[in-house]
């Protein structure tokens, strides 16, 4: 099999955010795989372990999916009415791969908009471990690693980064 | 009804209101911090934040910027950060361990016990400069109960131990779930800002009355997981019986039946099976040091703690610590760490901090829906003048016990905060 090359890395990674931006968050799950996980790590500890440290977000594949259950009720407060978001993602590189799977990361510029006065950027890094199947890229883990010192005026991240 | 009150206490009437300029008036807010937390026992850090001598964490309180340091001689101190000289932060990393705090500006250094010992070009200040008058200054009062470390900017306070006064038996409730008596502050902070008044997170923080219309996710999501929820008895909204106590100086609790699960020590299936004899280990060694009446108090029963006027001890799904400080009259700064036993094993440690998760922190399933709420309601503030008032008369009719969701510890907050507000 051919290397993976970074065209279809950024292939796939626009066609999550296209999802992600359209609020497809059931076909959005379709990407993941059944053992996936996603992360968010507190800012003051960008690269740690959420068994041993706080993260903002560590979900498994059970939460992730209760997580969107959660998101699809108009009940989820924080998100009703849903943000719009539109994503950046630009830096892609490809650090590691083999016939199984790819590391990836990414930078990202994610503006969510809220109410008509505020513009939340939240800008960092996206790690993630892809796996290669006969139908193309599932996630295993997808990090998003916030700059900002403290989430400070970004308050929460109630939607998926 | 007299419209310059800021609260309105009528028991005999059964009437009480907040005025909600309370919440948007800035000149409300330069009297608060004047009367409430430049005279109140503000928290500052855990002792476990700083275990080696040299340890530091910055930090804002107040207002004011400040070091929490271990001493040579292994004490905790506080420091206001600002230069003797000319004012500038003597320290600008968030934590570290510093042999000695110099300030970039022009070089002044002192040492970990707050003594100013170099100061470049000494020798052109005149013969009366003495470097002992210029040590890093302290607040007026520092002290610590069971590692919780408070700072008093009013040096004729009460001592921190009569100022907590019932606030006391909540917290010895939280440390008890360590067998060595000793709890730590895990990494990992969660920092955030509300566009709310910060009072409106002291209510916010033990108001159960908001549980079944706000976090209607989060019940659904434990009920999806597998976790009991019995239809609410004659009277309640929430599955298990609950109520709000004060405990003096405006603190207050609600103190509640669990249902929803504790690392110390309530297995629920979100903990996943692999976890089971953790917690029912925990929980033997809870009975074999407490006994059974008291382990079953720590960890049958889950507490959301005010100690007024801006720390929260949320003693629930885990440990949470949360400190607030106002930063103008519609936007707080909110600091949120998760604590919990010392000797506590890797895997007892990961149920803690996935079960925090599950309700807490700006990415989890219920806080993002707080704060959504505490900002709402100050985006509807801007009508105060024409409803001037907020009622808040849950449980007034009722003599004796009251609920976590009537209003009787939340009136406690208000009652207290006007009473310092009003005293010159």
């Amino acid at each position: 099999m051919p290397p993976v090359t970074r065209q279809q890395v950024e292939d796939f990674l626009y066609a999550e955010a296209a999802l992600l931006d359209a609020w497809k968050l059931d076909e959005w799950l379709t990407l993941l795989s059944d053992d996936a996980v996603y992360r968010v790590p507190s800012n003051d500890r960008p690269l740690s372990d959420p068994k041993d440290t706080l993260f903002t977000i560590a979900d498994d594949i059970h939460r992730i999916r209760a997580r969107i259950t959660r998101l699809n009720d108009k009940a989820a407060h924080a998100e009703f009415p849903r943000s719009r978001t539109r994503r950046m993602i630009s830096n892609v590189r490809i650090l590691a791969q083999n016939e199984l799977t790819v590391i990836v990361e990414a930078n990202f510029i994610v503006h969510r908009f809220r109410r008509n006065e505020s513009i939340y950027p939240f800008v960092g890094q996206y790690r993630y471990t892809l796996r290669i199947t006969g139908d193309g890229f599932r996630i295993a883990s997808r990090e998003a690693i916030i700059d900002a010192i403290e989430l400070g005026s970004l308050a929460s991240v109630s939607f998926i980064l | 009804m007299n419209q310059d009150a800021w609260v309105i206490n009528q028991p005999q009437a059964m009437h009480f209101a907040v005025n909600r300029a309370t919440l948007v008036d800035p000149q409300i807010l330069e009297l608060e911090r004047r009367r409430i937390f430049d005279r109140c026992w503000i928290y500052v850090g855990h002792e476990s934040e700083v275990r080696e001598p040299g340890d530091f964490r910055t930090r804002t309180i107040c207002g004011r910027p400040v070091i929490l340091c271990r001493d040579s001689r292994n004490a905790v101190r506080v420091y206001l950060n600002t230069c003797r000289h000319r004012g500038s932060l003597v320290c600008r990393e968030a934590e570290g361990n510093a042999r000695h705090f110099t300030c970039f500006y022009h070089g002044w250094t002192y040492d970990r016990d707050g003594a100013l010992y170099a100061v470049p070009g000494q020798s052109a200040y005149p013969p009366n400069f003495d470097r002992a008058q210029f040590a890093l200054k302290e607040p007026p009062r520092v002290a610590s109960y069971r590692g919780f470390v408070f700072l008093n900017f009013d040096a004729g306070a009460m001592a921190l131990d009569d100022y907590l006064a019932g606030a006391k038996e909540y917290i010895d409730l939280i440390v008890d779930q360590s067998p060595s008596g000793e709890m730590e502050v895990i990494p990992g902070a969660q920092e955030y800002d509300i566009r709310a008044n910060w009072k409106l997170l002291a209510e916010n923080s033990f108001d159960d009355y908001h549980l079944p219309a706000t976090h209607a996710t989060w019940l659904d999501y434990l009920k999806n997981s597998g976790v009991e929820m019995k239809r609410p008895e004659k009277g309640h909204l929430l599955p298990a019986h609950g109520v709000g106590k004060v405990l003096g100086n405006g603190h207050a609790v609600i103190d509640n039946i669990n249902f929803r699960g504790r690392p110390v020590a309530r297995w629920i299936p979100i903990y996943g099976e692999a976890a089971k004899p953790e917690i029912e280990r925990i929980r033997a060694e809870l009975v074999t040091r407490l006994g059974e009446a008291r382990a079953a108090r720590v960890a049958d029963t889950n507490r959301n703690l005010l100690v007024f006027p801006n720390l929260m001890l949320n003693d629930g799904s885990s440990v949470t610590i949360r400190a607030f400080h106002p930063v103008t009259v519609d936007r707080m700064q909110v600091r949120a760490c998760a604590l919990g036993p010392k000797e506590e094993t890797p895997v007892a440690r990961a149920v803690r901090l996935d079960s925090f998760l599950t309700f807490y922190g700006p990415g989890g399933f219920a806080t993002p829906d707080d704060i959504e709420a505490l900002e709402s309601v100050q985006a509807g503030m801007a009508s105060y003048r024409e409803i001037p008032w907020s009622v808040m008369t849950r449980g007034m009719a009722k003599d004796g016990e009251q609920l976590n969701t009537d209003e009787r510890h939340l009136r406690e907050f208000w009652i207290q905060w006007d009473k310092l507000m009003r005293a010159q």
